[in-house]
């Protein structure tokens, strides 16, 4: 199973589309790892910059609804994935974004608002860092002193596919 | 308790439910293109299972960036190339034959009512044009697609979307769809299939229902989907009348699938279409539309016709019928790309391609072209076009460039004025 633990970069924003986190120019990269520099390179977020230090040690993505919505493109789990990038949380997600994330054995986990909310409670402390436990359904964040457990659904069959190391793995034992 | 198609086209290829609300799906085609598919394909190499489930049911096009634009877009074509030979895949379009995939398969009758069909590729929710449960996915799940012909998917949610009254002149299956993703708003539909019905679906050409279907994912649809009918029937009779006796027959068979009169939805939408008007969209979300008289004047850079929304026949006759005799405006400058060969042919014989280039068009090939801004057409840094195309996402067409989203005949009338302009005045 993948690392779902690490520093935090909160992206403030609903409808974050898969154009944004990896343009279409890059989607003639054969390889993963080719992607690796240009993620989230034309995301339109005031303040926030795809080359500075917060992108590059992050490792959990805290964002608002609708994320990953637009272009079926994988690419977009991809280029979290090379940068070390396994989790997303969210209001909610685009369905083939969310699904991808799955396939790949990473998580798209989904928040209520309120949870949401105290979560980007976090989004001004130097050292925010959230640890998704999958097997227990708890997103624990630390950050500034303070700490939250927040805890969360996931559909069993989300769940399996993390546990799978994704679906590819998962439909060629059982199909 | 009746169902709707969504829910008759899963029950019927039900393979595995593995989990409650889980249906892992048997597919009856799976389409590929080469920007999504060389990667599936280099992953099954490494994994030692460079196999196919079924060559018959694959279809796959180089159609993105073609002919390719440099050494990485030729390696990508090259890997498909090399693969549909290597497997034998009889349905492969390659520079000569190749055009948009969504408007190519359908016009090669590859889409049957009551199929189960996947593409890497967000807009194959068009396919349902047809009566059939067609989904975009990502390059995992159509690797699965393509070595075990299956898929999974949640449990299919409906929104029943009755379109009511009569379109009236200007206003076409664009103008409707852009208004229903504004009241849908960008994942409004999210997880759900959208089911377009009523008399206004009745009186729709194929072409007009797949530009529908086309941007259901533009609200977050999983699929849109439309009761195959006699319309369909007569489309796809070329290729079925070796399967049924009659017409007659097929519509029998195909009336099958409809949806029950006691299916339950999610959620039921009516539009009264009869006071719509041509509809634009004005920032970076498809939801975000206005009708003409609020946005027209707006100056635009380029004029783009094309994409798998409206690079159909029917978008050329009814923008050629606009240009005819004109020209474009000395400030803007207008591309089209049919979306097939066949349409290219057609639009040729037909004369519209002589418009087009009368009024001062340039006619690329059939492709995707400035649709994604990966080859030909991207705009520059604050530049403006008026595109037929589904997406107008910032930077989708080129960094720092605008897209609004429009019908082919507000298109025209636009590239006449070089700025947003009612088509109505020139019908
Ligand atoms: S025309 Fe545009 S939206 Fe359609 S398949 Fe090509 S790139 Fe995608």
């Amino acid at each position: 199973m993948k690392s779902f633990a690490g520093p935090a970069l909160f992206l403030d924003r609903s409808d974050i589309n898969t154009d944004e986190i990896i343009p279409a120019k890059y989607l003639t990269e054969i390889t993963k790892q080719d992607l690796r520099p240009y993620i989230l390179e034309d995301l339109k977020l005031p303040g926030f910059d795809p080359k500075g230090e917060k992108t590059s040690s992050a490792r959990v993505i805290v964002s608002r609804a609708n994320f990953g919505c637009g272009s079926s493109r994988e690419h977009a789990p991809w280029v979290f994935e090379v940068n070390d990038i396994n989790v997303v949380i969210a209001e909610s997600f685009a369905r083939i974004f969310r699904q991808n994330m799955f396939n790949c054995g990473m998580a798209a986990i989904e928040l209520p608002k309120e949870g949401l909310d105290l979560l980007f409670g976090y989004a001004g402390c130097e050292d925010a860092a959230i640890a998704v436990d999958i097997e227990a359904q708890k997103i624990t964040a630390n950050g500034g002193g303070k700490q939250h457990v927040l805890s969360f659904e996931i559909s069993p069959f989300d769940k399996a596919l993390v546990l799978a190391g994704g679906w590819v793995d998962y439909a060629d034992s059982k199909y | 308790m009746g169902m709707t198609i969504a829910e008759k086209i899963f029950t019927s290829h039900l393979v595995d439910e593995p989990f409650a609300g889980t249906r892992v799906l048997k597919l009856d085609v799976v389409m590929c293109h080469e920007i999504t598919t060389p990667i599936a394909i280099d992953d099954l190499m490494a994994r030692g299972k460079d196999r196919v489930f079924d060559p018959g049911k694959i279809k796959a096009v180089i159609d993105h960036v073609t002919p390719s634009k440099d050494s990485k877009t030729a390696t990508q074509a090259k890997i498909l190339r090399d693969w549909a030979r290597r497997h034998a895949i009889p349905d492969f379009f390659d520079i000569g034959a190749n055009g948009v995939c969504h408007a190519l398969f359908p016009e090669k009758g590859y889409i049957r009512p009551g199929y189960t069909v996947i593409m890497g590729d967000s807009h194959t929710c068009t396919h349902g044009a047809f009566g059939a449960f067609a989904a975009g996915v990502g390059t995992t799940d159509l690797e699965v697609g393509i070595l075990k012909g299956v898929c999974a998917f949640r449990e299919p949610k409906t929104i029943r979307i009755n379109l009511n009254g009569t379109l009236p002149k200007g206003v076409y299956a664009k103008d409707v769809i852009l208004h229903v993703i504004g009241t849908l708003t960008v994942n409004g539909a999210t997880d759900r299939v959208m089911e377009f019905r009523g008399p206004v679906i009745d009186a729709m050409t194929m072409e007009s229902r797949m530009t529908l279907c086309n941007m259901a994912i533009e609200a977050g649809g999983t699929s849109g989907i439309c009761m195959p009918d006699g319309v369909t029937v007569d489309y796809l009779w070329p290729f079925i009348e070796k399967e049924y006796a009659s017409r007659e027959a097929a519509l029998a068979a195909f009336k099958k699938w409809w949806s029950d009169d006691d299916a339950v939805y999610d959620r039921v939408v009516d539009i009264d279409v009869s006071a719509l008007e041509p509809a634009v969209t004005f920032g970076y979300k498809p939801d975000q539309v206005k009708v003409i008289g609020e946005i027209a004047g707006t100056p635009v850079d380029q004029v783009y016709l094309g994409s798998c929304t409206n690079g159909r026949l029917e978008d050329l006759r009814v923008a050629a019928a606009i240009l005819k005799g004109k020209k474009i405006a000395p400030s803007v400058r207008a591309i089209l790309s049919p979306a097939t060969p066949k349409i290219y042919r057609d639009a040729l014989n037909e004369g519209l391609i002589a418009v087009f280039m009368e009024a001062g068009f340039c006619v690329t090939n059939p492709t995707c072209g400035a649709c994604l801004g990966m080859s030909n057409g991207v705009l520059a840094e604050g530049e403006v076009c008026a595109s037929t195309t589904n997406r107008n996402f910032m930077g989708r067409m080129g960094k720092g460039g605008m897209v609004h989203l429009m019908s082919p005949a507000t298109s025209a009338a636009t590239a006449i004025e070089g700025k947003i302009a009612d088509p109505r005045k020139y019908l």
